[in-house]
Protein backbone atom coordinates (compact mmCIF):
# COMPACT_ATOMS: atom_id res chain seq x y z
CA UNK A 1 0.00 0.00 0.00
CA UNK A 2 1.57 3.37 -0.76
CA UNK A 3 1.94 5.95 1.67
CA UNK A 4 2.22 8.66 -1.21
CA UNK A 5 1.09 9.95 -3.96
CA UNK A 6 4.12 11.84 -5.69
CA UNK A 7 3.90 10.58 -9.49
CA UNK A 8 1.98 8.00 -11.47
CA UNK A 9 5.23 5.71 -11.30
CA UNK A 10 4.08 5.10 -7.64
CA UNK A 11 1.10 2.82 -9.30
CA UNK A 12 1.44 -0.27 -11.80
CA UNK A 13 -1.59 -0.59 -13.93
CA UNK A 14 -3.51 -2.64 -11.13
CA UNK A 15 -2.83 0.44 -8.87
CA UNK A 16 -4.48 2.33 -11.28
CA UNK A 17 -7.53 0.12 -11.74
CA UNK A 18 -8.23 -0.33 -7.97
CA UNK A 19 -8.67 3.46 -7.38
CA UNK A 20 -10.43 4.08 -10.53
CA UNK A 21 -13.21 0.89 -8.90
CA UNK A 22 -13.06 2.77 -5.52
CA UNK A 23 -14.01 5.73 -7.22
CA UNK A 24 -16.38 4.36 -9.08
CA UNK A 25 -18.19 3.43 -5.89
CA UNK A 26 -17.83 7.13 -4.74
CA UNK A 27 -20.31 8.40 -7.64
CA UNK A 28 -22.81 6.79 -5.65
CA UNK A 29 -22.14 8.75 -2.21
CA UNK A 30 -22.23 12.19 -4.83
CA UNK A 31 -25.46 11.55 -6.08
CA UNK A 32 -27.04 10.77 -2.00
CA UNK A 33 -29.05 13.53 -0.53
CA UNK A 34 -26.51 13.67 2.28
CA UNK A 35 -23.01 13.33 0.16
CA UNK A 36 -20.91 12.98 2.72
CA UNK A 37 -19.49 9.52 4.24
CA UNK A 38 -17.45 9.17 7.88
CA UNK A 39 -14.79 7.35 6.11
CA UNK A 40 -12.00 9.55 7.01
CA UNK A 41 -13.81 11.16 10.15
CA UNK A 42 -10.98 12.44 12.55
CA UNK A 43 -8.53 12.80 9.67
CA UNK A 44 -6.61 15.96 8.89
CA UNK A 45 -5.54 17.04 5.31
CA UNK A 46 -3.84 20.50 4.69
CA UNK A 47 -3.79 21.56 1.27
CA UNK A 48 -1.11 23.65 0.88
CA UNK A 49 -0.97 25.18 -2.56
CA UNK A 50 1.71 27.99 -3.98
CA UNK A 51 0.01 28.60 -7.12
CA UNK A 52 -3.18 29.53 -8.21
CA UNK A 53 -5.85 26.50 -8.67
CA UNK A 54 -9.91 26.24 -9.43
CA UNK A 55 -10.30 22.63 -10.25
CA UNK A 56 -7.78 20.95 -8.66
CA UNK A 57 -7.83 23.03 -5.09
CA UNK A 58 -11.57 22.93 -4.86
CA UNK A 59 -11.85 19.47 -5.98
CA UNK A 60 -9.33 18.19 -3.05
CA UNK A 61 -11.36 19.70 -0.32
CA UNK A 62 -14.96 18.81 -1.53
CA UNK A 63 -13.38 15.12 -1.85
CA UNK A 64 -12.00 15.27 1.73
CA UNK A 65 -14.63 16.84 3.03
CA UNK A 66 -16.84 14.44 1.18
CA UNK A 67 -14.87 11.32 3.44
CA UNK A 68 -15.39 13.89 7.01
CA UNK A 69 -11.92 14.75 6.51
CA UNK A 70 -11.01 18.33 8.72
CA UNK A 71 -9.33 20.13 5.83
CA UNK A 72 -6.57 23.43 6.32
CA UNK A 73 -6.59 25.45 3.33
CA UNK A 74 -3.26 27.15 3.20
CA UNK A 75 -2.40 29.08 0.11
CA UNK A 76 0.89 31.05 -0.23
CA UNK A 77 0.03 34.14 -0.74
CA UNK A 78 -0.99 36.38 2.03
CA UNK A 79 0.60 33.77 4.22
CA UNK A 80 4.46 34.31 5.69
CA UNK A 81 5.48 32.96 2.10
CA UNK A 82 4.80 36.91 1.50
CA UNK A 83 7.70 37.57 4.24
CA UNK A 84 9.84 35.28 2.94
CA UNK A 85 9.44 32.15 4.76
CA UNK A 86 10.88 28.44 2.72
CA UNK A 87 9.28 25.41 2.00
CA UNK A 88 10.39 23.46 4.29
CA UNK A 89 9.48 25.84 7.42
CA UNK A 90 6.14 26.45 6.23
CA UNK A 91 6.15 22.86 6.30
CA UNK A 92 7.74 22.39 9.34
CA UNK A 93 5.15 24.80 10.57
CA UNK A 94 2.22 23.46 9.34
CA UNK A 95 3.21 19.85 10.38
CA UNK A 96 3.03 21.06 14.03
CA UNK A 97 -0.98 21.09 13.55
CA UNK A 98 -0.53 17.56 13.12
CA UNK A 99 -1.66 16.72 9.53
CA UNK A 100 -2.71 13.43 8.06
CA UNK A 101 -1.94 14.07 4.55
CA UNK A 102 -0.71 16.86 2.72
CA UNK A 103 -1.84 17.90 -0.79
CA UNK A 104 0.62 19.82 -1.88
CA UNK A 105 1.00 22.37 -5.33
CA UNK A 106 4.00 24.35 -6.35
CA UNK A 107 5.78 26.01 -9.04
CA UNK A 108 9.20 23.59 -8.10
CA UNK A 109 9.82 20.80 -9.80
CA UNK A 110 10.54 17.92 -6.83
CA UNK A 111 9.09 19.50 -3.97
CA UNK A 112 6.50 16.77 -3.41
CA UNK A 113 8.78 14.18 -2.75
CA UNK A 114 10.89 16.94 -0.99
CA UNK A 115 8.38 17.88 1.46
CA UNK A 116 7.50 14.16 1.56
CA UNK A 117 10.69 13.61 3.38
CA UNK A 118 10.37 16.82 5.88
CA UNK A 119 6.76 15.12 7.12
CA UNK A 120 5.42 12.30 8.93
CA UNK A 121 1.95 12.96 7.02
CA UNK A 122 1.29 11.27 3.46
CA UNK A 123 1.94 13.23 0.43
CA UNK A 124 0.01 13.92 -2.60
CA UNK A 125 1.44 16.11 -5.53
CA UNK A 126 -0.99 18.15 -6.44
CA UNK A 127 1.21 19.20 -8.95
CA UNK A 128 5.07 20.64 -8.77
CA UNK A 129 6.30 23.19 -12.02
CA UNK A 130 6.22 21.07 -15.05
CA UNK A 131 6.95 17.77 -13.17
CA UNK A 132 4.07 15.79 -13.02
CA UNK A 133 0.14 16.16 -11.75
CA UNK A 134 -1.09 12.31 -11.03
CA UNK A 135 -4.17 13.14 -9.59
CA UNK A 136 -5.03 14.32 -12.96
CA UNK A 137 -3.81 11.87 -14.76
CA UNK A 138 -6.42 9.52 -12.76
CA UNK A 139 -9.32 11.45 -13.68
CA UNK A 140 -8.40 11.53 -17.11
CA UNK A 141 -8.08 7.69 -17.32
CA UNK A 142 -11.50 7.44 -15.51
CA UNK A 143 -13.10 9.74 -17.81
CA UNK A 144 -11.49 7.97 -20.55
CA UNK A 145 -12.56 4.54 -19.38
CA UNK A 146 -15.57 5.26 -18.77
CA UNK A 147 -16.81 7.13 -22.25
CA UNK A 148 -14.60 4.45 -23.94
CA UNK A 149 -14.87 1.02 -21.59
CA UNK A 150 -11.08 0.42 -21.77
CA UNK A 151 -7.91 2.40 -23.31
CA UNK A 152 -6.73 -0.68 -24.68
CA UNK A 153 -5.32 -0.03 -27.84
CA UNK A 154 -6.73 3.12 -27.92
CA UNK A 155 -4.65 6.09 -29.86
CA UNK A 156 -4.46 9.26 -27.80
CA UNK A 157 -2.86 12.37 -29.53
CA UNK A 158 -1.48 15.05 -26.84
CA UNK A 159 -1.62 18.36 -28.50
CA UNK A 160 0.05 21.55 -27.70
CA UNK A 161 3.20 22.95 -25.28
CA UNK A 162 4.11 19.22 -23.35
CA UNK A 163 7.47 21.29 -22.56
CA UNK A 164 5.36 22.85 -19.90
CA UNK A 165 2.87 20.44 -19.28
CA UNK A 166 2.95 18.31 -15.67
CA UNK A 167 0.05 16.80 -17.11
CA UNK A 168 1.25 15.46 -20.57
CA UNK A 169 3.56 13.87 -18.65
CA UNK A 170 1.48 11.98 -15.91
CA UNK A 171 -0.98 11.64 -18.64
CA UNK A 172 1.72 9.84 -20.96
CA UNK A 173 2.42 7.94 -18.79
CA UNK A 174 -1.01 6.63 -17.02
CA UNK A 175 -2.15 5.96 -20.68
CA UNK A 176 0.28 3.66 -21.48
CA UNK A 177 0.04 1.88 -18.44
CA UNK A 178 -3.39 1.48 -19.42
CA UNK A 179 -2.36 -0.18 -22.77
CA UNK A 180 -3.06 3.13 -25.21
CA UNK A 181 -0.95 4.32 -27.95
CA UNK A 182 0.39 8.06 -27.46
CA UNK A 183 1.23 10.53 -29.51
CA UNK A 184 2.34 13.95 -29.14
CA UNK A 185 2.41 16.96 -31.33
CA UNK A 186 2.94 20.45 -31.23
CA UNK A 187 5.67 22.78 -32.03
CA UNK A 188 8.62 21.11 -31.90
CA UNK A 189 10.00 24.61 -29.67
CA UNK A 190 7.19 22.63 -27.30
CA UNK A 191 7.98 19.31 -27.88
CA UNK A 192 11.55 18.55 -24.89
CA UNK A 193 14.11 16.95 -26.84
CA UNK A 194 14.22 13.04 -26.34
CA UNK A 195 10.35 12.64 -26.29
CA UNK A 196 10.98 10.18 -29.14
CA UNK A 197 12.08 7.13 -26.11
CA UNK A 198 8.82 8.07 -24.53
CA UNK A 199 6.33 8.02 -27.64
CA UNK A 200 5.73 9.04 -30.91
CA UNK A 201 6.19 12.63 -31.65
CA UNK A 202 4.26 14.57 -34.55
CA UNK A 203 5.10 18.31 -35.17
CA UNK A 204 2.01 18.91 -37.31
CA UNK A 205 -1.99 17.67 -36.80
CA UNK A 206 -1.76 16.31 -40.67
CA UNK A 207 -2.82 12.93 -39.33
CA UNK A 208 -5.13 13.81 -36.11
CA UNK A 209 -8.14 11.89 -37.67
CA UNK A 210 -5.87 8.22 -36.25
CA UNK A 211 -6.63 9.34 -32.91
CA UNK A 212 -9.59 7.70 -31.12
CA UNK A 213 -8.69 10.82 -28.46
CA UNK A 214 -7.43 14.06 -29.13
CA UNK A 215 -6.04 15.76 -25.40
CA UNK A 216 -5.47 19.65 -25.90
CA UNK A 217 -3.60 21.66 -23.84
CA UNK A 218 -3.59 24.75 -22.20
CA UNK A 219 -0.65 27.16 -23.89
CA UNK A 220 0.91 27.70 -20.04
CA UNK A 221 2.00 31.52 -20.69
CA UNK A 222 2.58 31.81 -16.91
CA UNK A 223 5.64 29.49 -17.71
CA UNK A 224 7.14 30.37 -20.68
CA UNK A 225 9.92 32.79 -20.58
CA UNK A 226 11.51 33.01 -24.06
CA UNK A 227 9.62 32.99 -27.19
CA UNK A 228 8.57 29.73 -28.01
CA UNK A 229 5.86 30.58 -30.61
CA UNK A 230 5.66 33.57 -32.57
CA UNK A 231 2.13 34.41 -31.59
CA UNK A 232 -0.95 32.74 -30.10
CA UNK A 233 -2.66 33.66 -33.50
CA UNK A 234 0.10 31.44 -35.55
CA UNK A 235 -0.09 28.89 -32.81
CA UNK A 236 -4.12 28.56 -33.25
CA UNK A 237 -3.36 28.80 -37.05
CA UNK A 238 -1.70 25.40 -37.01
CA UNK A 239 -2.33 23.88 -34.01
CA UNK A 240 -6.05 24.81 -32.73
CA UNK A 241 -8.51 21.84 -32.49
CA UNK A 242 -11.88 23.13 -34.09
CA UNK A 243 -14.85 21.58 -35.94
CA UNK A 244 -12.69 20.95 -38.99
CA UNK A 245 -10.03 19.34 -37.19
CA UNK A 246 -12.00 17.40 -35.01
CA UNK A 247 -13.80 14.06 -36.20
CA UNK A 248 -17.35 13.16 -35.09
CA UNK A 249 -16.12 9.93 -33.52
CA UNK A 250 -13.16 11.25 -31.36
CA UNK A 251 -12.98 12.06 -27.72
CA UNK A 252 -11.87 15.35 -26.79
CA UNK A 253 -10.26 16.34 -23.70
CA UNK A 254 -8.71 19.36 -22.36
CA UNK A 255 -7.27 19.90 -18.07
CA UNK A 256 -8.27 23.30 -17.85
CA UNK A 257 -8.40 25.98 -17.72
CA UNK A 258 -9.02 26.58 -21.61
CA UNK A 259 -7.87 29.48 -23.42
CA UNK A 260 -10.73 29.76 -25.65
CA UNK A 261 -9.59 30.32 -29.21
CA UNK A 262 -6.19 29.57 -28.91
CA UNK A 263 -5.37 25.83 -28.04
CA UNK A 264 -9.65 25.00 -28.67
CA UNK A 265 -12.10 26.81 -31.00
CA UNK A 266 -15.37 27.86 -29.07
CA UNK A 267 -17.65 25.29 -31.40
CA UNK A 268 -15.65 22.31 -30.20
CA UNK A 269 -15.46 23.25 -26.30
CA UNK A 270 -19.20 23.00 -26.21
CA UNK A 271 -19.46 19.68 -28.65
CA UNK A 272 -20.86 16.10 -27.82
CA UNK A 273 -17.21 14.93 -28.27
CA UNK A 274 -16.19 16.81 -25.60
CA UNK A 275 -15.76 15.45 -22.08
CA UNK A 276 -14.04 18.28 -20.36
CA UNK A 277 -17.06 18.88 -17.94
CA UNK A 278 -16.89 15.24 -17.20
CA UNK A 279 -13.14 15.55 -16.61
CA UNK A 280 -14.19 17.65 -13.94
CA UNK A 281 -16.70 15.46 -12.21
CA UNK A 282 -14.30 12.91 -11.87
CA UNK A 283 -11.81 14.75 -9.97
CA UNK A 284 -13.58 14.95 -6.96
CA UNK A 285 -14.79 11.27 -6.74
CA UNK A 286 -11.37 9.95 -8.15
CA UNK A 287 -9.04 12.34 -5.87
CA UNK A 288 -11.83 11.12 -3.09
CA UNK A 289 -10.92 7.36 -3.89
CA UNK A 290 -7.03 8.47 -3.43
CA UNK A 291 -7.48 9.79 -0.14
CA UNK A 292 -9.39 6.79 0.77
CA UNK A 293 -6.59 4.53 0.21
CA UNK A 294 -3.68 6.58 1.55
CA UNK A 295 -5.48 7.53 4.70
CA UNK A 296 -6.70 4.03 5.56
CA UNK A 297 -5.10 0.30 6.23
CA UNK A 298 -2.45 -0.65 8.58
CA UNK A 299 0.26 1.83 6.65
CA UNK A 300 -1.80 4.92 6.92
CA UNK A 301 -0.21 7.00 9.08
CA UNK A 302 -1.95 7.46 12.72
CA UNK A 303 -4.46 8.87 13.38
CA UNK A 304 -3.73 12.61 14.66
CA UNK A 305 -6.48 12.98 16.97
CA UNK A 306 -7.30 10.19 18.97
CA UNK A 307 -10.41 9.76 20.73
CA UNK A 308 -9.96 9.23 24.47
CA UNK A 309 -11.87 5.98 25.47
CA UNK A 310 -14.03 5.91 28.78
CA UNK A 311 -12.80 3.62 31.37
CA UNK B 1 -7.47 -24.75 10.53
CA UNK B 2 -9.47 -27.51 11.53
CA UNK B 3 -11.84 -29.44 8.82
CA UNK B 4 -14.89 -27.08 8.49
CA UNK B 5 -17.90 -28.16 10.55
CA UNK B 6 -21.39 -28.12 8.45
CA UNK B 7 -24.14 -25.72 11.09
CA UNK B 8 -26.73 -25.24 8.33
CA UNK B 9 -26.97 -26.99 5.09
CA UNK B 10 -28.78 -25.74 1.67
CA UNK B 11 -32.02 -27.23 2.95
CA UNK B 12 -31.73 -25.64 6.41
CA UNK B 13 -30.89 -22.16 4.70
CA UNK B 14 -34.04 -22.40 3.05
CA UNK B 15 -36.64 -23.52 5.98
CA UNK B 16 -34.78 -20.75 7.77
CA UNK B 17 -35.41 -18.34 5.29
CA UNK B 18 -38.99 -19.52 4.94
CA UNK B 19 -39.30 -19.15 8.18
CA UNK B 20 -37.78 -15.67 9.12
CA UNK B 21 -39.90 -14.21 6.36
CA UNK B 22 -43.14 -15.21 8.11
CA UNK B 23 -41.75 -13.79 11.21
CA UNK B 24 -41.21 -10.58 9.41
CA UNK B 25 -44.86 -10.63 7.93
CA UNK B 26 -46.34 -11.52 11.47
CA UNK B 27 -44.45 -8.73 13.34
CA UNK B 28 -45.10 -6.21 11.32
CA UNK B 29 -48.56 -7.01 10.91
CA UNK B 30 -49.70 -5.11 7.91
CA UNK B 31 -47.10 -1.99 8.54
CA UNK B 32 -44.90 -1.13 5.22
CA UNK B 33 -42.11 -3.40 5.30
CA UNK B 34 -38.98 -2.66 3.34
CA UNK B 35 -35.51 -5.04 2.89
CA UNK B 36 -32.38 -4.30 2.84
CA UNK B 37 -29.19 -6.33 2.32
CA UNK B 38 -25.98 -5.75 3.83
CA UNK B 39 -23.26 -6.26 1.27
CA UNK B 40 -22.10 -8.68 0.69
CA UNK B 41 -23.80 -12.10 1.20
CA UNK B 42 -26.20 -10.58 3.86
CA UNK B 43 -27.62 -8.81 0.04
CA UNK B 44 -28.02 -12.06 -1.64
CA UNK B 45 -30.37 -13.10 1.44
CA UNK B 46 -31.84 -10.02 1.40
CA UNK B 47 -32.93 -10.74 -2.19
CA UNK B 48 -34.57 -14.39 -1.47
CA UNK B 49 -35.92 -13.35 1.77
CA UNK B 50 -37.67 -10.45 -0.08
CA UNK B 51 -38.97 -13.17 -2.61
CA UNK B 52 -40.48 -15.20 0.10
CA UNK B 53 -41.94 -11.79 2.06
CA UNK B 54 -43.59 -10.83 -1.29
CA UNK B 55 -45.06 -14.11 -2.37
CA UNK B 56 -46.80 -14.07 1.43
CA UNK B 57 -48.11 -10.23 1.13
CA UNK B 58 -48.98 -10.66 -2.48
CA UNK B 59 -47.44 -7.38 -2.99
CA UNK B 60 -44.15 -6.15 -3.92
CA UNK B 61 -42.13 -4.55 -1.39
CA UNK B 62 -38.79 -2.24 -1.56
CA UNK B 63 -35.33 -3.69 -2.26
CA UNK B 64 -32.47 -1.98 -1.50
CA UNK B 65 -28.82 -3.55 -0.45
CA UNK B 66 -26.11 -1.13 1.42
CA UNK B 67 -22.28 -1.07 2.02
CA UNK B 68 -20.81 -0.29 5.23
CA UNK B 69 -17.33 0.17 4.20
CA UNK B 70 -17.39 3.86 4.41
CA UNK B 71 -19.16 3.52 7.81
CA UNK B 72 -16.51 1.01 9.58
CA UNK B 73 -15.03 2.17 13.26
CA UNK B 74 -12.18 0.25 12.87
CA UNK B 75 -11.30 1.39 9.09
CA UNK B 76 -7.29 2.95 9.71
CA UNK B 77 -6.77 -0.86 11.04
CA UNK B 78 -8.21 -2.60 8.38
CA UNK B 79 -6.52 -3.08 4.91
CA UNK B 80 -9.09 -1.42 2.34
CA UNK B 81 -11.63 -3.63 0.97
CA UNK B 82 -10.98 -3.72 -2.80
CA UNK B 83 -14.61 -4.97 -3.14
CA UNK B 84 -17.00 -1.49 -2.17
CA UNK B 85 -20.18 -2.06 -3.48
CA UNK B 86 -22.14 0.99 -4.83
CA UNK B 87 -25.53 1.16 -2.58
CA UNK B 88 -29.01 0.76 -3.72
CA UNK B 89 -31.73 2.41 -1.83
CA UNK B 90 -34.27 4.14 -4.04
CA UNK B 91 -36.89 3.98 -2.26
CA UNK B 92 -38.42 6.68 0.75
CA UNK B 93 -37.07 4.96 3.92
CA UNK B 94 -39.28 7.53 5.83
CA UNK B 95 -42.33 5.23 4.42
CA UNK B 96 -41.02 1.86 5.51
CA UNK B 97 -40.17 -0.54 8.71
CA UNK B 98 -36.68 -1.56 7.35
CA UNK B 99 -35.38 -4.41 7.82
CA UNK B 100 -31.80 -4.90 7.94
CA UNK B 101 -30.38 -8.44 6.72
CA UNK B 102 -27.05 -9.93 7.46
CA UNK B 103 -24.84 -13.40 6.85
CA UNK B 104 -23.69 -13.59 10.65
CA UNK B 105 -24.25 -10.92 13.57
CA UNK B 106 -21.06 -10.87 15.63
CA UNK B 107 -19.75 -7.78 17.66
CA UNK B 108 -22.75 -5.81 16.12
CA UNK B 109 -20.13 -3.61 14.89
CA UNK B 110 -21.52 -3.68 11.34
CA UNK B 111 -24.90 -3.64 12.02
CA UNK B 112 -23.91 -0.19 13.99
CA UNK B 113 -22.28 0.84 10.37
CA UNK B 114 -25.18 -0.37 9.00
CA UNK B 115 -27.34 1.87 10.87
CA UNK B 116 -25.29 4.91 10.23
CA UNK B 117 -25.19 4.64 6.54
CA UNK B 118 -28.80 3.84 6.41
CA UNK B 119 -29.80 7.36 8.50
CA UNK B 120 -27.32 9.23 5.50
CA UNK B 121 -30.39 7.96 3.01
CA UNK B 122 -33.27 8.79 5.37
CA UNK B 123 -34.98 8.42 8.34
CA UNK B 124 -36.89 5.10 8.46
CA UNK B 125 -40.44 4.56 10.46
CA UNK B 126 -38.16 1.76 12.58
CA UNK B 127 -35.35 -0.73 11.58
CA UNK B 128 -35.23 -4.47 12.31
CA UNK B 129 -32.26 -6.83 12.27
CA UNK B 130 -32.14 -10.11 10.46
CA UNK B 131 -29.66 -12.16 10.85
CA UNK B 132 -28.74 -15.89 9.63
CA UNK B 133 -26.46 -16.67 12.44
CA UNK B 134 -25.93 -14.91 15.62
CA UNK B 135 -22.53 -16.18 16.94
CA UNK B 136 -22.70 -14.18 20.04
CA UNK B 137 -19.70 -12.13 21.77
CA UNK B 138 -21.76 -9.03 20.94
CA UNK B 139 -19.53 -5.64 21.54
CA UNK B 140 -21.77 -3.34 21.54
CA UNK B 141 -26.00 -3.49 23.06
CA UNK B 142 -27.55 -4.87 19.78
CA UNK B 143 -30.37 -7.08 19.28
CA UNK B 144 -31.57 -9.06 16.66
CA UNK B 145 -35.03 -9.21 15.55
CA UNK B 146 -34.94 -12.56 13.90
CA UNK B 147 -32.28 -15.84 13.76
CA UNK B 148 -31.92 -18.07 11.67
CA UNK B 149 -29.72 -19.89 13.94
CA UNK B 150 -28.19 -18.71 17.42
CA UNK B 151 -24.81 -20.39 17.09
CA UNK B 152 -22.80 -20.61 20.87
CA UNK B 153 -19.00 -19.79 19.61
CA UNK B 154 -15.87 -19.42 20.74
CA UNK B 155 -13.99 -16.25 19.45
CA UNK B 156 -11.23 -18.38 18.28
CA UNK B 157 -13.54 -20.47 15.56
CA UNK B 158 -14.64 -18.30 12.70
CA UNK B 159 -18.63 -18.61 11.33
CA UNK B 160 -18.55 -18.76 7.29
CA UNK B 161 -21.61 -18.11 5.48
CA UNK B 162 -21.51 -19.16 1.64
CA UNK B 163 -24.44 -18.55 -0.64
CA UNK B 164 -25.12 -20.01 -4.19
CA UNK B 165 -24.50 -16.86 -6.15
CA UNK B 166 -21.04 -15.94 -5.08
CA UNK B 167 -19.77 -19.40 -3.56
CA UNK B 168 -21.51 -22.01 -5.56
CA UNK B 169 -23.37 -23.87 -2.87
CA UNK B 170 -25.57 -22.61 0.34
CA UNK B 171 -24.07 -23.61 3.47
CA UNK B 172 -23.23 -22.17 6.91
CA UNK B 173 -19.72 -23.84 8.46
CA UNK B 174 -17.70 -23.18 11.84
CA UNK B 175 -13.85 -23.69 11.50
CA UNK B 176 -11.51 -23.45 14.56
CA UNK B 177 -8.52 -21.29 13.79
CA UNK B 178 -4.90 -22.98 14.81
CA UNK B 179 -4.14 -19.61 16.10
CA UNK B 180 -6.31 -20.38 19.05
CA UNK B 181 -4.01 -23.20 19.75
CA UNK B 182 -0.40 -21.30 19.22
Amino acid sequence: MMRHLLSINDLDRQGIEQILDRAKTFTEVSEREIKKVPALRGRRVLNLFYESSTRTRSSFELAAKSLSADVINFAASGSAVDKGESLKDTVQTLSAYRPDLIVIRTPFVGAAELVAGWTTAGVVNAGDGKHEHPTQALLDVYTLRERLGSLEGANIWIVGDITHSRVARSCILAFQMMGAKVTVAGPPTLIPRGMEALCEVRYDLDDLAEADVVYALRMQNERMTDSFVPSLREYAARYQIDGRRLHPRQVLMHPGPVNRGVELAAEVIDSPQAVIGQQVEAGVVVRMAVLYDLLTGRNAPKPAITTAVPA
Amino acid sequence: MSEPKIVLDEDDIRRTLVRIAHEVVEKNNGRPVALVGIHRRGAFLANRLHQLVCDLLDQQVPLGDIDIAFYRDDIASRRPDPHVNASNLDFRLEDYTVVLVDDVLYTGRTVRAAIEALFDYGRPQRVQLAVLADRGHRELPLRPDYVGKNLPTARAERVNVRVAEIDGVDEVTITELEEAFA
